[in-house]
């Protein structure tokens, strides 16, 4: 096979795999996660191969065509960025999928969950590869779908399925503002791919469009990638089991965002707006990230704050426009998966491992998990910036980026600084205090975590050590090309994990001593904090709810003005419209037709059948009871039908036939069900505006067919289906013909109309009067008093 | 409709004109008719069955839900469609062949069966409607 076939092979497998995880699941129990994690560690190997090429700077490009008259393609985009988050995403899935294989071992659901987590990954990967605009939308918004599914994955809380619908709701509908910027690219510039947007720049950022295009992506990055004020679904999804915040919250979902940034840096980015948004929505993130974490007790939730605010300080970097900044961005983004990935998962075992996560009923475990301990302490100093780790290069590499003595470099050197010193402070709570102090009582009885559970975090710590040890290596294959890709022109990574004496290593010292001492006071701060947003009060998490309720009361409202649920009131706006537009059109264009022609020599059985046809209109009108009125009207239908008949039109006329006796039955039914009166008892002023608009009806409808027949008839329709219908068709009856060959795909359509309707006319027949009242008054607080 | 001359005919009156829309349905390529026709003839069978004899009665006779049977007829037509891919040839597009029954050399093709599907989606929702229409009314 070749590339471009392995290639779409590897982007599918993820979803053979989601498909076969179930039974396989049912098979072998927790153990099915070791052939599972093979689907994403296939996928490592078959990506490691563009390493040579990605690595020298070239671009991959591959794909099969898709819509080709929309020029919509599935295509991918192999660079120095989508290759880093490609092998993020499989890699540190293969760890997640064996994890999840130890942390629900035993769970009814656990083949489910194996599935959503590889939706997921096959969402994510088509995400970052995708170079079609659509593409990306797609995976975009697939990738909040599956989140919902795995945040609600214990769907019997409430809690979880609250979260669960606000993320979808924030995160599906900033992809809409994604795909709305999009549009306007694709409008600007008139390419739809990402690999010939490059080159479009200058045109893009010139454009009066550009702002727009700009505030659009942004609304999309910010949704997704959790910045302030759209933060609040991040900490709310940790009710989602710990493998899947390790994965999609810190790891790869949330990181979407950043990547969209980054990706579209040499497009949008470099411009005053882009240089006074991102850094200034990142800079405030980091801050309000890193103090709420301080503030929580619960591991988990302390975790998604500073990885909240680790977005902030990316979205910050990558909107900087200072020398290095671009390059901090790329180490930094590696560095946070790692480290995160691990303690996630680190304190998912504590979790699991002591039936708690709440940091102050938790000590003295060093001694029952010493492999554990380890692990958070490697994965806590690469957080914490400390040397030899990956998170101190980083560190380093955003110091480089920020000393300088103009003022605005000053304020983001000091955020920063307080970012990462408060990030330090938690990253030691969450890997240290567990660990040391006096042994305190636990729900359950602490005990070292098996294989499956140990082995992701370990593998990733492990990481976080070695790519720093071996920097060249790592920045050769790794972060200087995905630099290149961010800054669309060479860049080169060359630090080390060897301190240099200079600026950045004076800051590093401080941003050191300050998270020491903001650890060591961490529960006077937290108390502290505690009480400022006591103070405050409102959030956007509550907002988040009121905007909900708001939109649905305004929407019931909305509804109950437009529906008023009467039927005479939707016949008598209906009827209106139709006349209006019959009648008005011609007087308004002056198109009235000319006088009808009238042969002399109508033979006098046709003027009888005509005869009838009217004595029928007048019998509806004038019947005494309903009953009659109904069946009356069948009389002008016959007619009709006749009529029909006489001018060579046997099919026609037979439906016709057919059309009447049915509808006179099933009026008749509908009447006797509706327990009308048997006769029709309207007011004169009532009545005198129903004659009104059944007459304006009437005579639009006839001034339309005098006109349409007026005009010259063109035969050629006719003639090809006469000629064509017994030597293509193999019928005679040209009618029919048309029916079920010649336009059978209308057919199908409209038969599948009847059916629909006969399903839609059932259940309205068999709704009982209670639910049809449920239903109408559909407001939201109905269901709490119910 | 407790008219015991009505409830007499009705079944064999029922039973011809089902008959007689088959043979419309049939016929309908080269003749006046068709798969809609046919339908609506058969639904008026139906509905008068059930007039005479009551709902149930009609129901136990054609034993599948009609909403089943109109689910069936667009499943029939669906297919007749897609056999056309099967062959590559572009969806729906009409494919004939002739097998000799009994020496009789018979027309069989995908627009047949497409029409037949026609056929069972008609008689299926609107009989669905018309008889739990008449169900209620009967209370």
């Amino acid at each position: 096979m070749d590339v471009a076939a392995l290639t779409l092979l590897a982007l599918s497998l993820p979803f053979v795999g989601a498909l076969v995880a179930p039974l396989l699941t049912r098979l072998l129990g927790q153990n099915a996660a070791w052939i599972l994690a093979l689907f994403p560690a296939a996928i490592v190997l078959h990506f490691m191969r563009f390493w040579p090429e990605v690595s020298r700077g070239e671009v991959v490009t591959g794909g099969y065509e898709w819509i080709p008259s929309f020029n919509v393609s599935f295509s991918w985009l192999i660079d120095g960025l989508s290759l880093t988050f490609v092998l993020l995403i499989a890699g540190i899935g293969t760890l997640i999928v064996l994890y999840s294989g130890g942390y629900l071992k035993g769970h009814p659901q656990q083949g489910r969950f194996f599935s959503f987590i590889l939706m997921f990954m096959g969402s994510m990967l088509g995400l970052v590869v995708s170079d079609s605009f659509l593409m990306l939308f797609v995976f975009w918004e697939l990738t909040s779908i599956t989140s919902f599914l795995l945040i609600g994955f214990d769907h019997s809380r409430e809690a979880a399925r609250r979260a669960a619908l606000q993320a979808l709701v924030v995160t599906g509908g900033g992809g809409l503002l994604l795909l709305a910027g999009l549009l306007v690219i694709w409008n600007v510039t008139g390419v739809t791919q990402l690999s010939l947007l490059m080159s479009f720049g200058p045109e893009m950022r010139a454009s009066p469009f550009y702002l727009a295009a700009l505030l659009l992506v942004l609304g999309g990055a910010f949704t997704k990638s959790a910045q302030f004020p759209f933060h609040f679904w991040l900490p709310n999804a940790m009710e989602a089991p710990t493998p899947v915040s390790a994965y999609l919250h810190s790891a790869t979902m949330v990181k979407a965002g950043v990547y969209l940034l980054m990706r579209l840096n040499p497009v949008l980015g470099g411009t005053p707006e882009w240089q006074m948004l991102l850094p200034l929505f990142g800079g405030a993130t980091l801050i309000i990230g890193a103090v709420l974490a301080c503030r929580q007790t619960d591991l988990k939730l302390m975790l998604a704050y500073t990885t909240m605010a680790s977005l902030g300080l990316l979205v910050m970097l990558t909107g900087l426009g200072f020398p290095h900044a671009i390059e901090a961005a790329a180490l930094y983004l590696v560095a946070h998966s790692l480290f995160k990935g691990a303690l996630f998962m680190v304190a998912g075992i504590i979790d699991h491992e002591t039936g708690t996560r709440d940091v102050t009923k938790l000590g003295g475990l060093r001694s029952a998990m010493p492999l554990t301990f380890v692990i958070a302490l490697a994965a806590a100093f690469s957080m914490g910036g400390l040397p030899p780790f990956f998170g101190f290069l980083a560190k380093e590499e955003i110091y480089y980026a920020l000393p300088s003595l103009d003022r605005r470099a000053m304020v983001f050197a000091a955020l920063a600084i307080l970012g990462n010193a408060l990030m330090f402070a938690v990253a030691f709570a969450v890997a240290l205090k567990p660990f040391i102090g006096a042994k305190v009582e636990t729900p359950k009885s602490a005990h070292e975590a098996p294989l499956l559970l140990w082995l992701g975090p370990a593998l990733l710590a492990a990481k976080g050590l070695s790519a720093a040890l071996l920097s060249n290596l790592t920045h050769e294959l790794v972060s200087t090309p995905m630099a290149t890709a961010i800054a669309g022109e060479p860049r080169k990574i060359t630090i080390s994990a060897i301190p240099d004496i200079g600026m950045p290593l004076v800051l590093s010292f401080a941003t050191i001593a300050l998270g020491i001492v903001c650890y060591l006071n961490l529960t006077r701060l937290r108390a502290f904090i505690a009480t400022v947003l006591a103070d405050i009060g409102w959030g956007p998490d509550r907002g988040f709810d009121q905007f909900m309720r708001g939109l649905v009361r305004f929407s019931a409202a909305l509804t109950r003005r437009l529906q008023s649920g009467r039927l005479d009131v939707y016949m008598t706006v209906t009827f209106v419209l139709v006349a209006a537009v019959l009648l008005g059109a011609p007087l308004y264009y002056g198109e009235l037709p000319r006088a009808p022609f009238f042969a002399g020599d109508v033979p006098l059985h046709e003027l009888a059948i005509m005869a009838i046809a009217v004595i029928g209109l007048f019998a509806v009108v004038l019947a005494a009871d309903r009953l009659t009125a109904i069946v009356s009207l069948g009389i002008q239908g016959f007619a009709v039908a006749v009529i029909f008949l006489l001018y060579g039109a046997p099919d026609l006329a037979f439906t016709q036939f057919m059309i009447e006796t049915l509808s006179v039955v099933v009026l008749a039914l509908v009447m006797t069900r509706l327990r009308l009166s048997p006769s029709d008892h309207r007011p004169l002023a009532q009545t005198v505006p129903d004659l009104t608009i059944a007459l304006a009806c009437g005579i639009g409808f006839g001034l339309m067919l005098l006109k349409v027949t007026g005009v010259p008839f063109d035969a050629s329709l006719t003639d090809f289906f006469n000629h064509y219908s017994k030597t293509i068709a193999h019928g005679a009856n040209v009618v029919n013909v048309i029916i079920v060959d010649f336009r059978g795909t209308d057919t199908l359509g409209e038969i599948a109309v009847v059916m629909v309707t006969g399903l839609a006319i059932l259940s309205l027949v068999r709704l009982r009067a209670g639910s049809l009242r449920r239903i109408a008054d559909n407001d939201p607080d109905a269901e709490g008093r119910a | 409709m407790r008219s015991v001359i009505f409830r007499a005919v009705a079944p064999f009156l029922t039973s011809l004109m089902v008959l007689f829309s088959i043979f419309v349905l049939l016929r309908g390529h080269n003749e006046p008719g068709g798969g809609f026709i046919g339908g609506l003839i058969a639904v008026s069978a139906l509905a008068i069955y059930g007039i005479a004899c009551g709902v149930e009665t009609v129901r136990r006779a054609i034993y599948f839900h009609p909403m089943a049977i109109a689910g069936a007829g667009l499943f029939a037509a669906t297919i007749a469609g897609l056999i056309s891919i099967a062959a590559r040839v572009p969806f729906m597009t009409g494919l004939w062949i002739y097998p000799s029954l009994l020496g009789v050399e018979v027309p069989l093709s995908t627009v047949t069966l497409f029409d037949c599907g026609v056929y069972l989606v008609v008689v299926g929702a609107i009989s669905s409607i018309a008889l739990s229409l008449e169900e209620r009314g009967g209370e």
